[in-house]
């Protein structure tokens, strides 16, 4: 029972990163580049949910709703303004002008909403679900984060497989001046990746703390690390890869923690991260690229 | 000037680099013996030493082999962890603290020299960001290692454990390490002269590297690692000697850091210090020695000269961060930090020219 | 690349000539006759909560004192240092070079130690309001009777020792018989939770309570507890021993409800604050008892005085970080009155005079934190743990 127990409990955390994974994911198989700053989109979106509810008394899901049109903007700003001009530049300038982002999320929020934890409320409406006479129990957050989770994969995949913009998408993402060659507005293309990647940073910032209920402006920083490994683990770039990648990294975690050392649960799922991908070095749904000579 | 014209690449660099640290020792340290420096920038000489060597060896793994590590804080910690170890055991042996912090230093490279051959060979096999995710992960192991670590010292010698302080059987010895709250009671004895000649050491191990055959090997691995290949470089063999070149010198560095605070702790080295040692590196400029030199030195003393604005100091920092970034690498910024310089220079030469008429309208 | 290198050292060599203007307009307005206090600790990063906590508390402490009808007049000065030792001696260095004469700091303990060593080779009186490791003061034996330390004997607390709550902690629990199985959650990468945790254990073998489970968790960011809390259950611990700071335990509180486990909670001063976390459902908290010298709901005029104004200025209830750090700046205050210290002494003369009166056992301070408070030469303080529960969502004494 305890292993079920903690089976459960893997992979609701690790629908969590799973949900985090799929905007990093999205915006690295597009444009590209490791958006760093993902995890503190994430805070905002939970700040603004977190205050649309108790400042401004919205339903909990109109503050869901609230929080992905702030944070769909602020994506749009940042890329704009920060990522737009080092369109030609290395990827490592990217990298650090990404990270600086990071930084000043962080310190803005700090400035704003002050250093003070502060207690989120979950939006999921309903009760835990209690079996075996409570020997077994799966909170109500992590039936609503897997589902959303999956429902947000297929929907992602559908868009990007069949819609004209997810086509668009596909075609920057292979080529960026061919794309551009035969038509498509490249900067728009990638305004919409990062809209798209920022209003899920909103969803997946409201399901974090309904889950992990303790809001602080640092809260991003570390789930946005385990999902970037995450989305390395499933094949960075795959959605379903994503998605993979986050519920095993939840599970290892887990596992890890019960069953072999408290202390070392980190080093011991990044260990297996590194085995992994040293067998199949583009991670498990990766697609490999051939290399032209 | 003609002559400076003349001579090498490889002169030119090695002159430039050289002749900055040298200059910068030979104002400072008279400064400091005199005790002119104020408290704080006397206070930040040897750290910036630390990340100046932490830069230059990163800018080896990043800018000279093209491989993107994020895990360079975690051979720091070897460094800094062995040297501390080092440093204890060899308290009473050697009472000559220069000496004493040669052997530290020492020990802290091989450590870590050795920490980078283990984790060298298997990862190398990757590329980008697969590679960059890998050292993080490394990065992350080795602190999570250390934070359970015991260590402690007596007249048997050393005794290690990895469950905690009484389990290591000591008799009436002394702690040096203590888990997760770290090392303390260092007997403080690093000092600016030995970050100055740490520095010197680095920069001659890192030049001569680059502009050997072995260099040339690791430059063409980067730029075309198929071509190189198929022209009989073997790529294991000079990506791996680049790697571990970095990590000692990573590792050195972290010993002279642990030897400048009286306490360590291993949740110091973590993924945010390996980020800030990169950023370093990538605002010098890849493969540029002398641009990691000067943007560890102003990059190091901006937070702390941004004190006086208090709570909205990170906040500027990162704006400037992301400014800086924007402006050295965006084509359209280039472009008009080039026009602008133009018409500064045609200013001066317009006023040198007819420097009389200007003053007489003034 | 040449160029960018130069483009880049070009605008931050601006910021910083910037900066260094807008420090010369700023700096003065300090009188010469008041006493620079200087403190550090972290005002940005994860721990930004203490740092601010300690940084309010003392500006509130130092303008009472300033409108007093009194001789002894401070001045303030608070750095930040992101809890990071090398950051934090970087700001103790900038506060010597603005004249600091005491330190009231550093509010996190690994930077204190760092800070400590400093502040005693040059001979600067430090008080800390919550920097618990005895390696602060130095001079303490561990578990087996090693010093690592030597005593630093112008270093004072204001806050307990780890090993002192710890001991205190089972102490308790075995007089109170609050528990036959015990399991204790701990956090592993931070050295205060540790040494309460390690003295904890060596006392609880003495006393022969019995530890079931004994489980950790990496840094303050983890979110996840459902696999400690099942080895606590499913090992049947009756008691959850949680000697860690409050973020970590509302969550841990959150997920043992969301499993429908209910043991009895204990906590030490670090949970104290987890009733002020804003939108906290305090039904979770209900029955959890903690040992804490300060609680905001006490009855009397001196906390409710504190309370109400920190509120009003910063909008928060104070924690025990801000009660320890208004009591730091009180007894400062007290120790200066009593030694006729004046602005123009030396930092050493003043450290000479208050290590006495600090270490003189007829130095006796009332504070929100405790009355008849004392130190010992070995720097510790001497104050009674008041045992506490929530009861209805306030504390109430056990």
């Amino acid at each position: 029972m305890t292993l079920i127990s903690n089976l459960i409990n893997g992979i609701s955390l690790g629908s969590v990163y799973a949900i985090i994974a799929l905007g990093y994911t999205m915006v690295y198989g597009i444009a590209k580049m490791l958006n760093f700053a993902h995890g503190d989109v994430i805070m905002v979106g939970a700040y603004i949910s977190y205050l649309s509810t108790t400042a401004l008394n919205v339903p909990p899901l109109l503050s869901v709703l609230i929080a992905m049109a702030v944070c769909t903007v602020l994506g749009v700003v940042i890329e704009g303004l920060a990522y737009r001009p080092l369109r030609k530049a290395s990827s490592l300038a990217v990298l650090i002008t990404a990270i600086g982002v990071s930084y000043f999320l962080q310190n803005a929020a700090l400035l704003i909403w002050g250093s003070a934890p502060k207690s989120f409320s979950s939006i999921v409406p309903f009760d835990s679900i209690s079996l075996f006479g409570g020997d077994l129990i799966i909170t109500s957050e992590a039936i609503v984060t897997v589902i959303t989770c999956i429902v947000i994969m297929i929907l992602l995949n559908l868009f990007t497989k069949k819609g004209k913009m997810g086509k668009a998408m596909r075609a920057v993402s292979e080529d960026k001046d061919a794309a551009q060659l035969m038509g498509i507005n490249t900067n728009f293309t990638i305004s919409m990746t990062f809209a798209i990647g920022s209003a899920l940073a909103a969803v997946a910032g409201v399901l974090l703390c309904s889950a992990y209920p303790t809001l602080t402006p640092t809260i991003g920083s570390m789930p946005g690390i385990k999902a970037f490994t995450a989305a390395v683990f499933g094949g960075i770039g795959s959605i379903p890869g994503a998605m993979l990648g986050g519920i095993l990294l939840g599970v290892i975690e887990i596992f890890a923690t019960s069953y072999i050392s408290s202390q070392l649960s980190d080093a011991i799922l990044f260990a297996i991260l590194i085995i992994v991908l040293l067998v199949k070095p583009t991670g498990l749904l990766g697609k490999a690229v051939k290399e032209k000579v | 000037m003609k002559k400076y014209r003349d001579l090498s690449k490889y002169a030119r660099t090695n002159l430039k680099a050289y002749g900055l640290v040298i200059i910068a020792f030979a104002i400072l340290f008279p400064l400091q013996s005199a005790g002119m420096l104020s408290n704080s920038l006397n206070g930040q000489l040897i750290p910036i030493c630390v990340y100046i060597v932490l830069a230059i060896s990163l800018n080896l793994t990043v800018g000279i082999s093209g491989e993107l590590s994020l895990g360079h804080a975690g051979f720091m910690s070897v460094g800094a962890f062995s040297g501390v170890i080092a440093a204890a055991s060899l308290q009473d042996a050697v009472s000559f603290e220069p000496l004493r912090l040669v052997f530290v230093i020492i020990t802290g490279g091989i450590f870590a020299g050795i920490a980078g051959l283990l984790i060298g060979i298997p990862v190398l096999r990757l590329r980008g960001d697969y590679l960059a995710i890998v050292t993080l992960a490394f990065g992350e192991i080795i602190k999570n290692i250390i934070n359970c670590l015991y260590v402690g010292i007596d007249g048997s010698g050393l005794h290690f454990s990895v469950k905690n302080t009484s389990s290591l059987g000591m008799s009436g010895g002394r702690i040096i390490l203590n888990g997760p709250q770290g090392a303390v009671g260092i007997t403080k004895i690093a000092s600016f002269t030995a970050g100055f000649v740490l520095i010197l050491f680095t920069l001659f191990i890192v030049i001569n590297l680059i502009y050997s055959r072995s260099g040339r090997a690791i430059t063409a691995i980067r730029d075309n690692r198929i071509a190189a290949e198929s022209v009989g470089i073997s790529i294991t063999k000079y990506k791996l000697t680049a790697f571990i070149t970095s990590a000692a010198l990573a590792g050195m560095a972290g010993a002279l850091y642990a030897m400048n605070f009286s306490t360590i702790a291993a949740k110091k080295f973590d993924f945010n210090t390996s980020i800030l040692i990169l950023v370093f590196v990538v605002l010098g400029g890849m493969g540029n020695i002398l641009g990691s030199i000067i943007a560890t030195t102003v990059l190091y003393i901006l937070p702390e000269m941004l004190r006086e604005i208090g709570d909205y100091r990170m906040l500027i920092y990162a704006i400037v961060l992301i400014l800086v970034m924007l402006l050295t690498n965006s084509s359209r910024a280039k472009q008009m930090a080039v026009s602008l310089e133009t018409k500064i220079k045609n200013i001066l030469r317009k006023n040198k020219n007819g420097s009389g008429e200007v003053t007489d309208n003034g | 690349m040449k160029k960018s290198v130069r483009i880049a050292s070009l605008i931050v060599s601006a910021f910083m000539v910037l900066t260094a203007l807008a420090g010369c307009g700023k700096s003065e307005g300090g009188d010469s006759t008041a006493i620079k206090i200087g403190s550090i600790g972290p005002t940005t990063g994860g721990n930004a909560i203490y740092g601010q906590a300690v940084k309010n508390a003392a500006e509130i402490a130092v303008e009472e004192i300033n409108a007093l009808d009194s001789d002894i007049k401070f001045e303030f000065n608070f750095q930040d240092d992101e809890s990071d030792a090398e950051k934090s001696v970087n700001a103790y260095n900038n506060l010597k070079d603005w004249g600091m004469q005491i330190l009231m700091g550093t509010v996190t303990t690994t930077p204190c130690v760092a800070v400590s060593t400093e502040s005693n080779a040059d001979n600067i009186f430090t008080l800390t309001p919550s920097a618990s490791s005895t390696d602060v003061i130095g001079g303490q034996p561990d578990a087996d009777g090693n010093i690592a330390i030597p005593r630093k004997s112008n270093v004072f607390q204001m806050c307990f020792t780890d090993p002192n709550q710890g001991t205190a902690s089972a102490d308790y629990i075995k007089d109170q018989n609050l528990g036959t199985k015990i399991a204790v959650i701990y956090n592993n990468g931070d050295a205060y939770s540790t040494g309460i945790y390690q003295k904890f254990d060596a006392e609880a073998k003495i006393l022969g309570l019995d530890i079931v489970s004994v489980t950790t968790f990496p840094s303050d960011d983890t979110k996840d507890f459902t696999a400690q809390l099942n080895a606590a259950k499913n090992a049947g611990a009756d008691l959850l021993f949680l000697p860690i700071y409050y973020t970590p335990a509302s969550l841990i509180l959150a997920q043992a409800n969301s499993m429908k486990y209910e043991p009895k909670i204990f906590g030490v001063d670090g949970m104290d604050g987890i009733l002020t976390v804003d939108n906290f459902d305090t039904s979770l908290a209900e029955g959890v008892m903690l040992l804490t010298p300060f609680s905001a709901d006490a009855e009397d005029e001196k906390t409710q005085s504190f309370v109400a104004k920190y509120k009003e200025k910063y909008g928060d209830t104070p924690n025990q970080f801000a009660a320890d750090a208004y009591d730091c700046i009180y007894a400062l205050y007290e120790a200066c009155k009593a030694k006729g210290i004046t602005s123009d002494m030396s930092a050493e003369d003043i450290c000479t005079a208050l290590t006495e009166q600090f270490t003189d056992p007829s130095f006796v301070f009332n504070g929100l934190t405790g009355t008849d408070i004392t130190w010992k030469d070995t720097g510790e303080v001497s104050k009674e743990p008041k045992g506490m529960v929530i009861k209805n969502g306030v504390y109430v004494g056990m």
